[in-house]
């Protein structure tokens, strides 16, 4: 029988960081956390270990605003294994001036749920 | 034109912004932010990852978001904002000279100021580094400025010298943006930026982090070809035959920031040798009367939520300046020093008939595990607590009590050092 995996991670959740140790089952299931202070930290261990997620923020073009592009984010994180492909999509896009903070670009980004949002006007 | 003012404000950013607000809502009528930039923000205008606000907001958000929301506080005041405006000089009577397209020369007396203009990084002339001259050499900073405003790649190939937080966000960055990010070098045995970076902006993309190693030597005649690295000893000085060429037409340049004091200096405010940013009182007031300092401008801070509460605190010190200067100009004041294992504190003078708690920040000189921070009055001991990890790149805090600080004399001498 396979044994139990012992993984060490830093919480990227917030800017302390914190050390934790989480421990799986053969079947990969998260049966034990250690060395979070904060709930949310619990939360990241187990997404981190079955789903990893990461929030992503990129720019893009805009047509007659002060600058030649426009900050955006996903809304709320996005699977890391689909950064790349989020961010050709995002490549693809031209809005045009005036934009609004907040106002999304892109709706359910290649199904993941996720929009993206301006982060700023322009 | 010659103006009247009980407050200006040098510096629109997010130390500017929440300074001249807090004074506002404590009572300050007359308020000017003037800022060198087209509007409001500062740096954060193109900071435009997350990880803003979590302490301050108490949620995530972005840099343009975080300005944002203190540009629409300011904007709801009745505090003049003047963008395009260069400040060239503060008067021995806390007058402020600028100057703008529109209005030409002002001149604006106030009876308070605060500097909040900021810091900027060290550029390449600070390093002593061999070689040619090529374009494609460049601060991390300057870097996100072309990708995230101008919307254009500096290059595809880079190497990053420094792991300060925005080398590691830039590194990111590019290899998001298609480029091939091989290697951060850090001249340090440990990295500068936080370790949330680390895991996310460098492991997430299996980005190598090459500690105790810096670049030797660039490459290439017009444009940047490479780079030499090499391994440094304990005097980080590069260890002969560890060199090693690597292919780039980038080289990003994390390796540090210095407030901007120009201004300052020239006012007669007094310098702290370590932080290079003003020596304070815990109200953030200079040397100089009626001289606020807080932000970047005064110590670089790792996170911008505490940014904003230091300006607050200025804000509050500017107003009950302005209020009555009398309780300023005829406090008593104990020095802080620094320890054993602590590099620098924030503020360097203390009142000791402050009203409130006060908070000293800090840095440590080297990385600890299992250390304590031991504050002493005179020698002995009033506070000690156990810190699991402690790093330089991490800013701590330990806060005097009001009832301590009553039971010093203005001789006293209040220290935080490191216990291991």
């Amino acid at each position: 029988m396979a044994e139990n995996k012992v993984t060490v991670m830093t919480c990227v959740t917030c800017p302390i960081g914190c050390t934790i140790t989480a421990e799986q089952d053969a079947e990969g299931n998260v049966i034990s956390v250690k060395g979070n202070t904060c709930k949310r930290g619990e939360a990241y261990a187990k997404t981190e270990l079955t789903a990893p997620m990461r929030s992503l923020t990129s720019t893009v073009k805009v047509r007659g605003g002060r600058h030649p592009v426009v900050p955006v984010k996903s809304r709320t994180p996005v699977p890391k294994a689909r950064m790349f492909d989020i961010m050709a999509e995002i490549a693809k896009v031209t809005v045009d001036a005036p934009v609004a903070a907040g106002q999304t670009v892109i709706a359910d980004v290649l199904g993941t749920g996720v929009d993206i949002i301006t982060e700023d006007s322009m | 034109m010659e103006l009247r003012y009980d407050l200006a404000v040098i510096g629109g950013g997010p130390a500017g912004m929440a300074a001249a607000l807090r004074a506002r809502e404590r009572g300050v009528e007359r308020i000017i932010i003037l800022e060198r930039a087209e509007k409001l923000g500062g740096i954060l205008e193109q900071c435009i990852h997350t990880g803003f606000g979590l302490h301050y907001f108490g949620e995530e958000l972005s840099g343009p978001e975080y300005a944002g929301r203190f540009i629409k506080e300011v904007e709801k005041t009745d505090i003049d904002v003047r963008t395009d405006t260069m400040v060239l000089s503060i008067g021995e009577d806390n007058t402020v000279t600028a100057v703008n397209k529109k209005d030409g020369v002002l001149k604006i007396h106030a009876t308070a100021v605060i500097l909040a203009m900021g810091c900027r990084e060290r550029p390449r002339g600070a390093l002593q580094m061999a070689g040619t001259r090529p374009s494609g050499v460049m601060t991390a900073g300057t870097a996100q400025k072309y990708v995230n405003i101008d919307g254009y790649m500096p290059g595809h190939k880079v190497v990053i010298l420094g792991s300060g937080d925005i080398g590691l966000i830039m590194a990111r960055r590019m290899t998001l943006e298609g480029a091939e990010v091989k290697m951060v070098c850090e001249i340090m045995p440990y990295s500068g930026g936080l370790t949330r970076n680390i895991v996310q902006c460098l492991n997430d993309f299996g980005i190598p982090l090459h500690l105790s190693t810096t670049v030797v030597s660039t490459h290439g005649r017009d444009r940047l070809e490479g780079v030499t690295i090499a391994k440094v000893d304990e005097r980080m000085q590069p260890i002969p035959g560890t060199e090693e060429y690597v292919e780039c037409d980038t080289l990003m340049l994390s390796v540090g920031l210095i407030p901007e004091n120009e201004l300052s200096v020239a006012a007669g405010v007094e310098l702290d040798r370590v932080t290079r940013g003003a020596v304070v009182t815990e109200m953030r007031e200079t040397t100089k009367s009626g001289v606020f300092a807080c932000g970047n401008v005064l110590q670089v801070h790792d996170l911008v939520d505490f940014v904003t509460m230091e300006a607050q605190t200025a804000g509050e010190g500017a107003a009950a300046y302005i209020r009555d200067r009398s309780a300023f100009d005829g406090a008593e004041y104990i020095f802080t020093k620094t320890g054993p294992g602590v590099r620098y504190i924030v503020p360097q003078k203390v009142n000791i008939h402050a009203p409130e708690d006060v908070k000293l920040f800090f840095r440590v000189g080297a990385i600890y595990k299992n250390a304590r921070i031991v504050v002493k009055a005179d020698g002995e001991r009033i506070s000690d607590k156990k810190h699991v990890r402690l790093t330089p790149g991490e800013m701590e805090n330990v806060t005097i009590k009001r009832d301590t600080l009553k039971h010093l004399s203005p001789d006293s001498i209040l220290s935080v050092e490191v216990e291991e």
